[in-house]
């Protein structure tokens, strides 16, 4: 009797911890959500949202091209830039977990990582300045005789795939480094030991032991990649439109907010798909 | 013996391509801040500190550049106090549901920035609040809260149970405990967690652009600077917002390194 009170006791001070945070999560996170969610389901008349209760915005999304093909060009830009960019940071991650001196291996990650903290927004538009007609790529080009003609590099899907891989390969060479130096050199010295070569070390050992940082790493990628708005709009320009952009378009000049809250979800949905065929390398522990 | 040299001159000079491209955009931002023309691109026709001038005497951008820092100090303190008092009730006492709970203060760090401050406009809108830096604020406190909560959390080890607990034996209050014994404690990984979230919120762009109306942050500012194309101008303040950033990078690495040392 008195240690259930004495639970309960506790168990309130404990509440007054934590409530804070959950109300605030409920109150501005999951009650937006449903708005939104709610939103989706009305329709626009005129500047007004008359509440419709119907799917139409989600028909729609499939019926009309040009709302549908931002998926698409954001799923297309978004698994380009997954693979390229965990091709690129795999070796860069191993040279510094293998080849680089321990004592400057710190060091080597702090400076691959460093340009990650400039500014978003600053750092597509440096990409401007070394892609752009008149910029530092077609400057060099032009000068060394390569090419007689500047490149058309910026405002293409090309430029948004590097701005974003530029971004990607810090992150996946911090997830995949934090992986390989947590694994014990005796797993590779034994594959080596039962007649390994270097290949089959690396393939049956090292690859799958390093799968789950490289899957945090891609399902971060994609998530970030996929909803972002600035890269594509700075560095891709308006000649195709990743479905951030399309969600934005319906903000400003349409002024079409429950196509925009329509869009959002399918998104979201997109993310969650994702997730769900990640989830088994996600998961949170506690150490 | 020649294979294994061969693949250390490969790694080496992957390496150095790797950073190179890593390191081009950064490079070329900063030098042609320096650029003594009107245009940031080739050919470099000397150094100038010009640009920099016309950064901090024009006022639109150093209120911008205020606003900034005080929405990202406010909303960081916001979110490690909330985060704070979360981690030390759901790792100290047994509560119903408490991984429901976990989940749930985690959760919108899966989600897009776009469709939180999408959520947040839809619901502003809806009971009629104006946007103005508080909104931007709130919303940076909801994608803050999850890593501050986060990282509190994990470092709140079973050792230092055993000091709470004695304090709570010598005859101190919870609230006591809480202030005086654990936040101490916990120190490293709550300033970790608070300049982490300033970064963040300091780098923000959507929530921001979204959530405000006239007074905005540095970023918003300079995405409405991009509209003149390419400036030195832009190039300068974006240097001098690396360098913030770089600077409480450093003030992390510092803390987190002093931490380890101990160790």
């Amino acid at each position: 009797m008195a240690q259930a009170t004495l639970e309960t006791r506790e168990n309130r001070r404990a509440w007054g911890f934590v409530t804070p945070a959950l109300l605030w999560t409920v109150a501005f996170f999951v009650i937006p959500f449903v708005v939104m969610a709610a939103i989706s389901l009305a329709t626009r008349k005129g500047r007004d949202i008359v509440m419709a209760w119907n799917l139409d915005n989600y028909i729609t999304f499939f019926e009309k091209a040009h709302l549908l093909k931002g998926l698409f060009v954001s799923l297309e830009i978004t698994f380009t830039v997954t693979i390229i960019s965990v091709i690129l940071a795999y070796p860069l991650a191993w040279i510094i977990a293998e080849r680089v001196p321990q004592k400057w291996q710190r060091m080597a990650l702090i400076l691959a990582i460093l340009p990650f903290w400039t500014s978003y927004v600053v750092r597509s538009y440096s990409w401007l300045l070394v892609l752009a007609k008149n910029g530092v790529i077609n400057n060099a080009l032009l000068h060394i005789g390569l090419i007689a003609e500047p490149l058309e590099l910026a405002s293409t899907r090309t430029a948004t795939v590097i701005g974003f891989v530029h971004f990607f390969v810090m992150l996946l060479t911090l997830t995949i480094y934090a992986n390989l130096v947590q694994m014990p050199p005796n797993y590779r010295r034994a594959a080596a030991d039962l007649g390994a070569n270097g290949f089959q070390v690396f393939w049956h050992v090292v690859l799958p032991l390093t799968l789950p940082g490289i899957m945090v790493g891609a399902f971060l990628t994609f998530v970030l990649c996929i909803g972002d708005y600035i890269t594509p709009q700075i560095l891709g320009g308006n000649n195709e439109l990743a479905l951030p952009q399309v969600i934005m378009l319906q903000l400003g000049r349409r002024a079409d907010f429950p196509m925009a809250a329509t869009l959002s979800i399918i998104l979201m949905a997109v993310v969650t798909l994702a997730y769900i065929a990640c989830a088994r390398w996600l998961k949170m522990e506690r150490t | 013996m020649i294979s294994s040299r061969i693949s250390k001159i490969a790694s080496w000079a992957y390496l150095a391509v790797l950073y190179g491209f890593i390191f081009l955009p950064v490079a070329v931002l900063v030098l042609f801040s320096f650029q003594d023309g009107r245009l940031p691109v080739p050919p470099f026709n000397g150094a100038t500190l010009k640009w920099y001038g016309e950064v901090f005497a024009d006022s639109r951008l150093m209120s911008a550049l205020g606003n900034s820092l005080m929405v990202a100090i406010g909303s960081s303190l916001v979110a490690c106090v909330l985060g704070f008092c979360a981690a030390y009730g759901l790792a100290r006492f047994v509560l119903p549901a408490s991984r429901l709970q976990r989940g749930l203060l985690v959760a919108p760090m899966t989600v897009s920035y776009l469709i939180i401050a999408l959520g947040l406009l839809s619901t502003f809108n809806w009971v009629g609040v104006s946007l103005s830096l508080w909104t931007v604020g709130i919303g940076h406190v909801v994608i803050n809260l999850p890593l501050c909560f986060a990282i509190i959390y994990a470092s709140m080890g079973d050792h230092q149970k055993n000091i709470e607990r004695a304090a709570r034996d010598l005859g101190a209050a919870e609230w006591q405990v809480m202030t005086q014994v654990s936040a101490p404690m916990l120190m490293p990984s709550i300033l970790a967690a608070f300049f982490l979230s300033v970064t963040f919120s300091w780098d923000e762009f959507i929530i921001a652009f979204l959530l405000s109306r006239f007074d905005v942050t540095l970023p918003v500012e300079i995405w409405s600077m991009l509209r003149s194309g390419l400036n030195p101008k832009t190039n300068a303040v974006g240097s001098v917002v690396f360098l913030v950033s770089v600077a409480l990078l450093l003030i992390l690495e510092l803390i987190v390194f002093r931490r380890t040392a101990k160790k």
